[in-house]
């Protein structure tokens, strides 16, 4: 036992944390937002220079083979600078592939993703059909959807894998309010779809990817706030002193460190449990994605409140932070939903 | 980062549980389970003592001092089994967890020898003396005077809230001993025998009908020389030094504690129904997250015991777990219902839901109230300016 990263955890934590910082800047994300929502550029670097792209992802297929912790650590650097990359997709396909892919599909995909050059997406509760390895359906709400070329689909057990460049693929981009990550319609007309081999451990590494994936994002954001919040309570002089000098103002800074603090155990609580399967991940996942949400909107929203007029305009940072927020909030289960999973876990169902 | 545990301490968590399992089935079941620290004193007086005999009550203390310099892993174990045997709270966890730990950082060789042997064989039960009724969140604010008259100090003053004074066997104090000092400065911290003409105790009724905490009055009450902790003066920054102590691993046991109470509430929702309110399990699912992020939080903080990076998030432990608790003692009678507001006996005497209810208002005040706490996490942990004192 020994609940603390490793020195080689902490290299991969400062090296990601000073890429995005650097790279990941207001300007390069304001200009992602006006574009497709991704910052070629700095997923390319992300993806090459830094070889981080396929860090789950076994090395035999191009990947650095490192578990949930460090994707956890990458995710936390990337949601602090709300970094306009495409990893969330990114994670939920590479553990899917790697848990429950025939070896086949693993070649195919495996080092396109590690290289960075393939952007993946994946659907929650969407209504489809199969028929002789052909699918049919509207699949809404999809992260980066109008850009991605492959498709993760489930359902029944099952996991399809949809190559976005095939036939039958009509796609609706959306203005969406967190445009760091916009959303897109698929519609599907009988496009060729390939089944993953062993089902239940491709949803279960979907999951796991995803719900780390935006847990840590959450946190990353959640502790950018407070930190961009307190240097500005430092400064603002108001009644001749720093604003941050007063109760009703320090308190609630206080308060939004005691969730962050919980939010960053829960953060590599999950993760640690995913990556030594313990009987506790599940609930570990669904307790880190439901706290860490609702503590990133909770800090998120203070940072707007805290900095006063100037956090509610459209030049101040604080609202890219808000908006991700509320899309992580309701991305891949909410808060309410989460919560009734744990319920479910530790008293049962009602008789 | 790992969360498992060696096979080594998983033998060691066999160890500890076959012995304090046997102990809490046979001689001591009369005090298995008890959550307060009022009653039954001298069997758990007893208890004390055989956790000593058998080199349980200080495990991760030095070997010289009765301890067995466990490791951290090991230490966690025990808490953990300690409270799943259902083994009763540690009337010395006072002089376990502050006074020992206090001495052995602080100390001389020969204080050490003097004290050290006494709280390890559980014969020498502490508490503590620092509130008073004007040195409350202000703590600094102590009045009680302490002057050097020949080889003895003598001490003037009153203390308050001083939990299990009633049978404690020694007090440390934090008094003035510099005349016209103010503040944190000019305080001496002291070791005191409780049983002499000059200490006098009074029992507090708290709101739940229970007397764990009293007034402390000192009338010229005496000490030697020599049973100071650090210089004249000095006492200020011992006493913070002895705080940071408070955050050790006994959290998980006390965490353990918690975990009864949340599992009496689950089986409380089943038996009347009250499982099948969806607001209700969005509640419970709140309660069980926030309790497993304590125990991972209270393991980080103590994987990271050597590192300064992690002194802000132990700031932010206290009003956590103290928060969490209230809403536990709410949850609990939301879940009881009327039933929870009826006492099963002829006495204002609760059982463990509804007396967590009423005594889970004290948590968020005593040791530092929420605002005290949050005072301190915006200033030490965020940096940010102090408020102006009023009258400095």
């Amino acid at each position: 036992m020994e609940f603390a990263l490793t020195d080689e955890q902490v290299m991969i934590a400062d090296t990601v944390r000073a890429f995005f910082a650097e790279n990941a800047t207001s300007e390069r994300t304001r200009a992602a937002m006006e574009g497709t929502g991704i910052d070629r550029d700095l997923w390319a670097a992300f993806a090459g220079e830094l070889g981080l792209a396929g860090i789950g992802i076994p090395e035999d297929f191009g990947g650095a083979g490192l578990g949930m912790v460090e994707l956890a650590v990458v995710a936390e650097a990337a949601g602090a600078q709300v970094a306009a990359v495409p990893l969330l997709g990114h994670a939920m396909l590479a553990e899917a592939l790697v848990r429950g892919g025939t070896q086949a599909q693993k070649e195919q995909w495996l080092p396109r993703l590690a290289s960075g050059e393939a952007i993946a997406t994946a659907a929650w509760n969407a209504a489809f059909e199969v028929n002789d390895g052909a699918v049919s359906g509207t699949i809404a709400h999809l992260p980066h959807g109008a850009i991605a070329d492959v498709l993760l689909l489930h359902a029944a057990g099952q996991v399809w894998l949809v190559d976005l460049a095939g036939e039958g693929v009509r796609r609706t981009a959306h203005v969406t309010m967190d445009q760091t990550r916009p959303l897109a319609t698929v519609t599907l007309d009988c496009t060729p779809a390939e089944v993953l081999e062993n089902g239940a451990a491709a949803i279960d590494g979907l999951h796991a990817g995803g719900w780390i994936c935006l847990a840590a994002e959450a946190l990353g954001g959640a502790q950018a706030s407070l930190d961009r919040t307190v240097e500005y309570a430092k400064e603002r002089v108001q009644f001749g002193r720093p604003i941050g000098s007063f109760q009703a103002y320090k308190h609630r800074l206080a308060d939004m460190m005691v969730e962050i603090e919980q939010a960053r155990s829960a953060v590599y609580w999950a993760a640690c449990a995913v990556d030594e399967q313990a009987e506790e991940a599940a609930l570990a996942l669904h307790a880190a994605k439901a706290f860490c949400a609702d503590t990133y909107r909770m800090c998120a929203g203070n940072m707007i409140q805290l900095h006063g007029g100037i956090g509610f305009t459209w030049e101040h940072d604080a609202h890219l932070f808000f908006k991700r927020a509320r899309s992580i909030a309701t991305l891949y289960g909410d808060s309410q939903w989460h919560r009734e999973q744990v319920a479910h876990l530790v008293m049962g169902d009602p008789a | 980062m790992k969360l498992g545990f060696s096979k080594a301490d998983e033998a060691f968590r066999s160890q500890c549980a076959a012995w304090l399992q046997a102990q809490m089935a046979g001689p001591f079941a009369d005090i298995r389970g008890i959550p307060n620290l009022v009653s039954k004193i001298e069997r758990r007086r007893e208890w004390e003592q055989e956790l000593a005999a058998h080199k349980w009550s200080c495990i991760g203390w030095p070997e010289q001092w009765g301890g067995r310099g466990a490791t951290l892993a090991q230490q966690v174990i025990f808490a953990e089994e300690y409270a799943r045997a259902g083994a009763p709270g540690r009337i010395n966890h006072i002089g376990v967890e502050l006074a020992g730990p206090t001495i052995l950082a602080f100390g001389t060789e020969e204080q050490k020898a003097r004290f050290l042997p006494g709280i390890a064989a559980g014969t020498a039960i502490w508490c503590q003396g620092y509130s008073e009724p004007n040195a409350g969140s202000d703590l600094a604010n102590v009045r009680t005077k302490a002057r050097l008259e020949g080889d003895e100090w003598v001490v003037n003053g009153q203390k308050v809230w001083t939990s299990l004074a009633h049978f404690s066997d020694w007090i440390f104090v934090i008094a003035r001993s510099q005349e016209g000092s103010k503040g944190p400065k000019g305080l001496t911290f002291l070791m005191m025998e409780m049983d002499q003409p000059g200490i006098e105790v009074r029992p507090i009724r708290q709101m739940n009908g229970e007397a764990e905490f009293n007034e402390t009055f000192l009338t010229d009450a005496r000490c030697p020389a020599d049973s100071l902790i650090g210089t004249p003066g000095d006492g200020w920054r011992v006493a913070m030094g002895l705080l940071a102590f408070e955050r050790g691993v006994s959290t998980l046991a006390q965490q353990m504690g918690f975990r009864n109470e949340l599992d009496g509430i689950i089986a409380a929702a089943r038996a009347n129904g009250k499982d099948r309110d969806p607001v209700i399990r969005q509640r419970v699912a709140e309660a069980e997250i926030g309790l497993r992020l304590m125990r991972y939080g209270a393991l980080r903080m103590l994987s990271n015991a050597d590192h300064s990076a992690i002194d802000g998030a132990a700031l932010t432990y206290k009003i956590q777990w103290a928060t969490w608790r209230r809403n536990l003692g709410e949850l609990a009678m939301d879940v009881l219902g009327q039933d929870g507001e009826i006492a099963p006996g002829a006495e204002y005497e609760w059982p463990m839901l509804p007396n967590l209810f009423l005594f889970s208002r004290s948590d968020t005040i005593y040791g530092g109230t929420n605002q005290i706490q949050r005072n301190l996490i915006a200033e030490r942990g965020l940096g940010l300016p102090k408020e102006p004192r009023g009258d400095l």
